[in-house]
Formats: structure tokens, sequence, C-alpha cells
């Protein structure tokens, strides 16, 4: 059991070493592509040669990060075959579909419009040109979409029935890949992508204004992407917002984690700014923080969208309590009646194992029919105690303030920047100003890493929500084989994203040595 | 045809008279592709369930057997 876990731990920090490096690149294919969509549907209008030049730099500086990034999510795909065997085999075609017609729809569709972006610039006509720019835009979001819907589905399985026949779970609803949290997930991951490319154009800009250098082209691409940005974080914030009512709705325990929440109020208040108490459990009677500023009614409104509405803490949903919108307690199924269903789960699963063996038609059906009705709890029947099912708290509880009060600066920053670059020569001239759009790129990549965080960590210890927990999802494999393959993983990503920054950064300087500014 | 030959020339053009950064993008491309498929997936990250069982039926009962007893070794191991 001990190597187990070991087998389990090594395997859960390759998998976020490599979806974490491959979320460094993504965002900013996807955020870049529109901005440069958007410049050369501006030169077009224009044809003006300044926005034909302003729109090959970004073009170059995109290419060089669809070079380097393409295909490192394959990785990822890689390690559910070997590390994740029995969770691979588990989700079936649920997951498969989306994953196939990723690849075999929008990422040939990117690519194939990829490479009209940059070798068709004299080939094609200049509107078919603006046709795959945008189509690759829109290839890549698509692409994103289908991970995501993946995504989501492990955060709430729907649209499928388990055949223990097969061992898989196969889909019967195609269209109930399309959730809420799926809808929700893609719109806030894909538009967070606009906000941080929309920085890193606004930070390559300053750096610029800076140097003194390619002033006008500068600030031609702070006005493009200060939009892209200001729009982006008022979507992502409020698709952020949807997240969070189908979190309530689907992962409690999520979001009582997110906000440290052990025992639940009606009307519930969030949080702003908090230290979590490191020796609270969710059966002590420590305080649940050491300090924290809290704004009355918050998590009501962000979580039901009622101000009075009940919100469950760790211990209320462990112990399967709930308050209805009339205010009556009612009691919902308690992780400890969860965790017997899932091993009476288990033993339907045995027992049609062994009809099956004996060829017990009659046998099977009535264990596939038993099966069929406790199956929702199924996973839990791999949990020793409660315990086993509350998520990392304190990670997910930060993560989430990273989240949002670096979104919250975000917002201000665009706003600023805008107000800055219109009304006087203060984005120009300033270099304070200048060291704010610098400093604001390690926070939006910091912000971008710290949703997923809260995403993933948040709905521990599942790798399919309720069915299939992480200790039954690992393959028998030795701990010292995840070890040599996460340290080489390391280093080859490393690898990448010094050639990426290098690359990037000789790019830049070149092309600021370049005149842009020339009519 | 003359839409091939168009595509054709696009591609052949593109590749002719491409940057020095863009050969340099693409060899680095090939080198991580290489690196992805014919060294980490060939030799570190074989599927298992794919690799040790020959039909989908041996498979199912492969994972039906661990998932239906939690405890039990699996029958596969990275080690064969």
């Amino acid at each position: 059991m001990q190597d187990l876990m070991t087998v389990v731990d090594w395997s859960r920090w390759q998998f976020a070493l490599t979806a974490v490096y491959h979320w460094l690149f993504v965002p900013l294919t996807l955020g870049l592509a529109l901005i440069v969509a958007i410049m050369e549907s501006i030169y077009m209008r224009t044809k003006s040669t300044v926005w034909l030049r302003t729109t090959k730099f970004w073009m170059t500086l995109f290419g060089i990060n669809f070079a380097i990034g393409v295909a490192t999510g394959l990785i990822l795909e890689f390690e559910f075959g070997t590390n994740w065997s029995n969770y691979s085999w588990f989700v079936g075609d649920i997951f498969g579909a989306p994953l196939a017609i990723e690849g075999l729809l929008a990422f040939f569709m990117e690519a194939t419009f990829v490479a009209v972006m940059f070798f068709g610039w004299k080939r094609v006509s200049p509107r078919f040109h603006l046709v795959s720019t945008w189509l690759t835009c829109i290839g890549a979001s698509i692409s994103a979409l289908w991970i995501l819907v993946a995504n989501a589905w492990m955060q709430y399985p729907a649209g499928m029935e388990f055949d223990p026949a097969q061992m898989r779970n196969v889909m019967v609803d195609f269209g109930s890949l399309f959730s809420g949290i799926a809808i929700n997930k893609f719109f806030h991951a894909t538009l967070s992508g606009w906000v941080l490319a929309a920085v890193f154009v606004i930070a390559v800009s300053s750096w610029m204004l800076f140097k003194e250098r390619n002033r006008r082209f500068a600030s031609r691409s702070i006005k493009v992407a200060a939009w892209v940005g200001l729009a982006g974080i008022i979507l992502t914030s409020w698709t952020g917002d949807g997240s969070a009512v189908e979190v309530a709705r689907h992962q409690p325990m999520k979001l009582a984690a997110m906000e440290g929440l052990y025992n639940g109020h009606k009307p519930q208040a969030i949080s702003a700014v908090a230290l979590l108490n490191p020796n609270k459990r969710w059966d002590n009677n420590e305080p649940e923080y050491l300090f924290d500023i809290s704004i009355p009614h918050g998590l009501s409104i962000l979580a039901k969208h009622d101000a009075n509405a009940f919100v469950p803490g760790i211990a209320d949903i462990i112990n399967g309590v709930e308050i209805n919108a009339e205010g009556d307690t009612i009691n919902t199924v308690s992780y400890a009646q969860r965790i017997a269903i899932g091993k009476e789960a288990q033993q339907y699963l045995r027992d049609y194992d062994n009809a099956r063996k004996a060829a017990d038609t009659l046998a099977m059906t009535q264990a596939s029919t038993s099966l069929k009705e406790t199956f929702k709890y199924f996973g839990y029947g791999y949990l020793d105690s409660v315990d086993e099912a509350i998520p990392p708290v304190a990670l997910t509880f930060y993560a989430f303030r990273v989240m949002v009060i670096g979104g919250g600066w975000l917002l201000l920053f665009f706003i600023i920047v805008l107000i800055c670059i219109y009304r006087n020569r203060w984005m120009q001239d300033s270099h304070l100003m200048q060291w704010i759009c610098f400093l604001t790129l390690p926070i939006v990549y910091l912000v971008s890493q710290a949703g997923w965080i809260v995403a993933e960590v948040g709905r521990q210890p599942w790798t399919v929500q309720d069915l299939l927990p992480r200790s039954a999802a690992i393959s028998n494999i030795s701990a010292s084989s995840v070890v040599i393959t996460f340290w080489m993983f390391a280093i080859i990503f490393t690898i990448l994203l010094i050639a990426e920054i290098s690359i990037m950064c000789r790019q830049i300087s070149r092309g600021s040595k370049t005149n842009f500014d020339k009519v | 045809m003359s839409i091939i030959n168009n595509i054709w020339r696009l591609y052949f053009d593109g590749f002719r008279e491409m940057s020095s950064l863009g050969r340099k993008l693409w060899i680095l491309i090939l080198i991580k592709l290489f690196i992805f498929f014919f060294i980490i997936k060939l030799f570190f990250f074989p599927n298992l369930l794919e690799r040790d069982y020959d039909t989908d039926e041996e498979r199912a009962q492969a994972v039906r057997t661990h998932l239906s007893v939690p405890d039990s070794p699996q029958p596969f191991n990275l080690d064969n």
C-alpha cells in the first residue's frame, strides 16, 4: 500500500508537471491567435503597411509559441495509458471520442491554416489569408473545446452508462458532454487565454517603449491588446461566476475546500482575505481561520445566486446535512453511507464476475441491475475513511485567492492601461507604468496556473468524480519508473521553455531594431 | 488538379523559402516529435493493457479483477 501511494503520488506529480508546462504554451496560442486576427483585419480595412508589419511581428511570436508548444499535450495521453491504465479503460469512449475529434478535426484544421498563415502571404489572396488566420484562431479554440469537454466529464460524469461486461462507461447521450460545467470551463479557460496573451503583448510593447523604439507600433499593439484583455477579463469573470454555481451544484466538496469552509451557514459569508487554521479538521471544534476579513452573504450569492442560501461546509457534506430554500434541514447521503454503498457496488461487480465465469446469465443480469442502482457511489467503495474524500484544503483555498485577487488586479490593469494609452502619454513616457506592465506578465501566468490548481486539486481524490478515485485508477507499475520519467519530463520541458524564452527574446530584440513605424 | 498543384506549391515554396527562424523551429518540432514518439512513447510509455492483452475481453477482465478486488495485484506490470 505504501508503494502504491508512492506510485500514485509520483504519477500525480508527473501529470501535474506536464499539465502545468503544457498550459504555459496553450493560453498564449489561444489569445495571440485572436490578437493577430484582429490586427490583420485592421490591416485589411486600412491597407496600411504599418498594420501589416505589426501583424507579421506578432504572428512570428505566435508561430514560435505554437511550434514549441505543439504536441506537449500528447505526453498527458501517454501517461493515461501507462500510469493510469485502469482509468483510461474505465472512461472508455466518453473520454476517447472528444480527444479523437480534437485530434482529427480541430488540430488538422488548425495545422492546415497555420501553414497558409505563414506560407501564404504572397501565394493566396489577402482575403483568403485573413480567413485562414481567423480559422487558425477558431481551430485552436475548437481544439481546446474538446479537451475541456473531456476534462469537464471527469468533474461531472454524465451521458453514460457503466457496462460491467466491457468494464467501461458507454456513451448514451453525446449532448450530455456539453454540461454547464463543460460550457463554463471552455469559455473560462479560453477567455483566460485572451487575457494572458493581451498582457504578453502589452508587456513586450512596453519593453519597446522603455527602450524608446517603435513607439507608434507599441502604442498600436497595446491598444488592441488592452481591449482584448479587458473584454477577456470581464467575460472570464462572468464565466467564473457560472463555474462557481456549477461547482456548488455538482462538486460541493470542491467549493467548500475553495473557501476553507467546514461548517456552512445560512446565509454564508465569503472570506476575502484569510489565513487558514492548520489544526482545523472536519471533526474538531477549532476555528476555520486564524484571521479573516469576510464579506457577508458573499458565498451564498457566489454559489447559489441567492443572498440567503445555505452553503454546506466540509463537515456538513460529510455528515450529509443540507438546508433547503425553505430553511428546513434535510439529510442527504452521508459520506459514511456512500462508502458503504460503494463497497456494496464492488460486491455486485464481484458477483457479476463470478456469474460470468459460471456462465450464469440470470445472476449476471441481477448483479448488473444491482450495480447500476448503486453505481452513483461506486468510487467511494475504495475509500477506507471519510478523510480520504477531502481534497487538500489549503492548496485549493490559497490557489483560489491567487486566481481571484490576481483576476481583480488584471481588470484594474487593463482599465489603467487603456486610460494611459488614450488619455495622455503616461504609457509612452512613464517608466513606472512600463515596469507595471512587465511585472504583470508573471502575475498573469501565475493566475492562469492557479485556476487549474483550483480545478484539479479541488476535485481530489477523484479522477472521475464519485466513480473512480486515483488509488483505483493507477496502474501497477514501479514508483522508480515514474520517478525516472518525471525527471526526464522535467528536463525536456525545461529545455523547451528555455528555447521558447530565448527564441522569443531574440525575435523581440530583433523586431525592436526594425523600424515598424515607417509609413 | 490545379487546386492540388496550388496546395503543393504553397507547401513546397513555403518550406523552400522559409526564414532561418522557421527552419530552426521546424528542426525543434522534429526533434521534439522524435523524442516523444520514438523514445518516450516506445521505451517508457507503453499502453499496458494494449501490450499485455490481445483482446478487449481480456483487457476488460483484467480491469474488472483489479477494480472488483482492489487489493488484488494487477496481472500486468511495467517490468514484464
